[in-house]
């Protein structure tokens, strides 16, 4: 009852919408069953025993879903590595500063037309997009959480003679995490906009390219309906990661209120 | 201190230009078209004398900064009103948390399609996507307002309107800025992605369509050179602006991030 109080606003927010639109009726503003119908008939109107997915849904949703991980994980991995190793070295940290704070302003689209000459379009220019996009956050969290790790951690892991790199597993990447995690969610929304501005460009399937086959062919409702989709997506996406999070960081949160 | 800083971050660029410049001149295969870092900085040095460049990068920059004030001239009072309003603003959010997910990128080809003026379209993009950062960090900073303040103006007789300007705006200022420089990042995304998705008469990302129609890789390197160099200097003056103009936040909170 306390949520359904709280969101009252997205029924009548969408009632008032679709009478404003039939009002109207203009092509360029479907009202809202328009676009969901849209939906509906585009990815979700297939037989049961595949969770009623069309073929449209799993020929598009589907790699656009892996690409968008998969672009997501090589950057954690490289960037957690990096930035935790970094992040231990205040010289190492100092050398890499100018470089780091450079490539994460340089605008990740503009790299997409250089990726395509280098690579041709495909999945190497894909996953190039979305790595070279999604990197900085985890690398910069990384860097930070590594480097404010309490030193009574680190200097009780060396009197209990934990070597380097047991001492990278146990202490300096746990205390790390919560920042981590942090640098991980951004990135992971980071990198659903990466994925359709990647598709967007000489791709032959996925959300992006539907979207942009949409565009080109004036068809508005599908527009709407591919842009509904990627905001839904994006929303159980982050949902899920706050979960995950959630779980893998309970002790975290327990030895604050301790504390 | 600093100057050691600076120094290790200059050598540290030199150092990756050139194990890059040796990397791509004698480790690589042919095959592929990397440009050499000593090309890429030759073009982007003359890039600087390019008449068509500088038209783009003229446009790209006014079409940013009218996006990004246009965006804060909407999101921080619409920010500061759901602020001072609680009950509103508890209304609004759902519909915020639905609105966000959106990736921003994927509206201009709805952009494209609705709005039909070249320059309004890319504006509007630009604004769309930099509401969001700027009005939730309004938000978060109306919220963050130390209740005993506001209770103390209060049992002093000011009013509402007092309050807020006493307490509440110069206390969510930081965040109000620092919503402003995250948005200038997206903002600058936003803006070369419509220019190479709707492509136009000039602009940094149009550039860049042309070069890589030629295959020019190293015109695209350089052209992007110079996008990273403005975002920099952006990002480099937000946060001296905020510096500045917030040292007592710093103060108060303690907080070391940039």
């Amino acid at each position: 009852m306390k949520t359904l109080g709280r969101i009252w606003v997205i029924p009548a927010v969408l009632v008032v919408w679709e009478l404003i639109t039939r009002a109207l009726d203009d092509t360029d503003f479907p009202p809202p069953t328009t676009i969901v119908s849209s939906m509906y008939e585009l990815w979700f109107s297939g037989p049961a025993s595949r969770l009623f997915l069309t073929d449209g849904a799993i020929d598009n949703i589907l790699p656009s879903l892996g690409r968008m991980f998969g672009g997501w994980l090589i950057a954690a991995v490289l960037g957690v590595v990096l930035g935790v190793l970094l992040g231990r070295s205040r010289v190492a940290t100092d050398y890499v500063d100018a470089l780091i704070e450079f490539g994460r302003a340089v605008p990740p689209p503009l790299l997409v037309p250089f990726f395509l000459v280098l690579f041709h379009a495909g999945l190497a220019t894909q996953l190039a997009t979305i790595v070279f996009g999604v990197i900085w956050p985890v690398l910069l969290n990384s860097i930070d959480g590594a480097k404010s790790v309490d030193r009574t951690y680190t200097e009780t892991a060396t009197v209990f003679g934990l070597s380097r790199m047991q001492r990278l597993r146990v202490v300096v990447i746990p205390a790390a995490s919560p920042k981590i995690f942090a640098g991980l969610r951004l990135s992971l929304s980071l990198a659903l906009i990466l994925m359709v501005l990647a598709e967007l460009f000489g791709s032959t399937d996925g959300i992006g390219y539907q979207l942009l086959q949409a565009q080109r062919s004036f068809e508005t409702p599908a527009v709407w309906a591919t842009i509904a989709l990627l905001g839904l997506l994006g929303y159980l996406v982050n949902s899920l990661f706050v979960l995950a999070e959630r779980r893998v960081l309970t002790w975290h949160r327990h030895a604050n209120r301790l504390t | 201190m600093t100057r050691a800083r600076l120094l290790r971050g200059a050598a540290g660029a030199a150092g990756f230009l050139i194990a890059g410049e040796l990397f791509l001149r004698f480790g690589l295969s042919e095959g592929l078209e990397f440009p050499a870092p000593s090309v890429v900085l030759y073009e982007a040095a003359r890039l600087v004398a390019d008449g068509a460049f500088l038209d783009g990068v003229l446009t790209t920059l006014v079409n940013w900064a009218v996006g990004l004030l246009i965006a804060a001239a909407v999101a921080v009072p619409v920010g500061v009103l759901l602020g001072a309003l609680p009950p509103v603003e508890r209304a609004i959010r759902p519909l915020l948390e639905f609105l966000r997910p959106i990736p921003s990128v994927a509206i201009i080809p709805l952009a494209i399609l609705l709005i039909p003026v070249d320059e309004m379209m890319k504006v509007s993009v630009i604004v769309y996507a930099s509401v969001w950062p700027i009005l939730i960090n309004t938000l978060y900073g109306m919220q963050d307002v130390d209740p005993l303040a506001k209770e103390s103006l209060r049992s002093f007789g000011f009013g509402p309107l007092s309050v807020l300007g006493r307490v509440s705006l110069p206390s969510a200022a930081p965040f109000v800025m620092t919503g402003i420089r995250i948005a200038t990042g997206i903002a600058l995304i936003l803006a070369v992605s419509a220019e190479l998705l709707a492509g136009g008469a000039s602009g940094i990302g149009v550039y860049v369509i042309q070069a890589s129609s030629g295959n020019r890789t190293d015109l695209i390197l350089a052209a992007t050179f110079w996008a990273g160099i403005f975002g920099l200097l952006a990002n480099l003056g937000m946060v001296t602006a905020e510096r500045r103009l917030f040292h007592w936040h710093r103060m108060r909170t303690g907080a070391s991030e940039s």
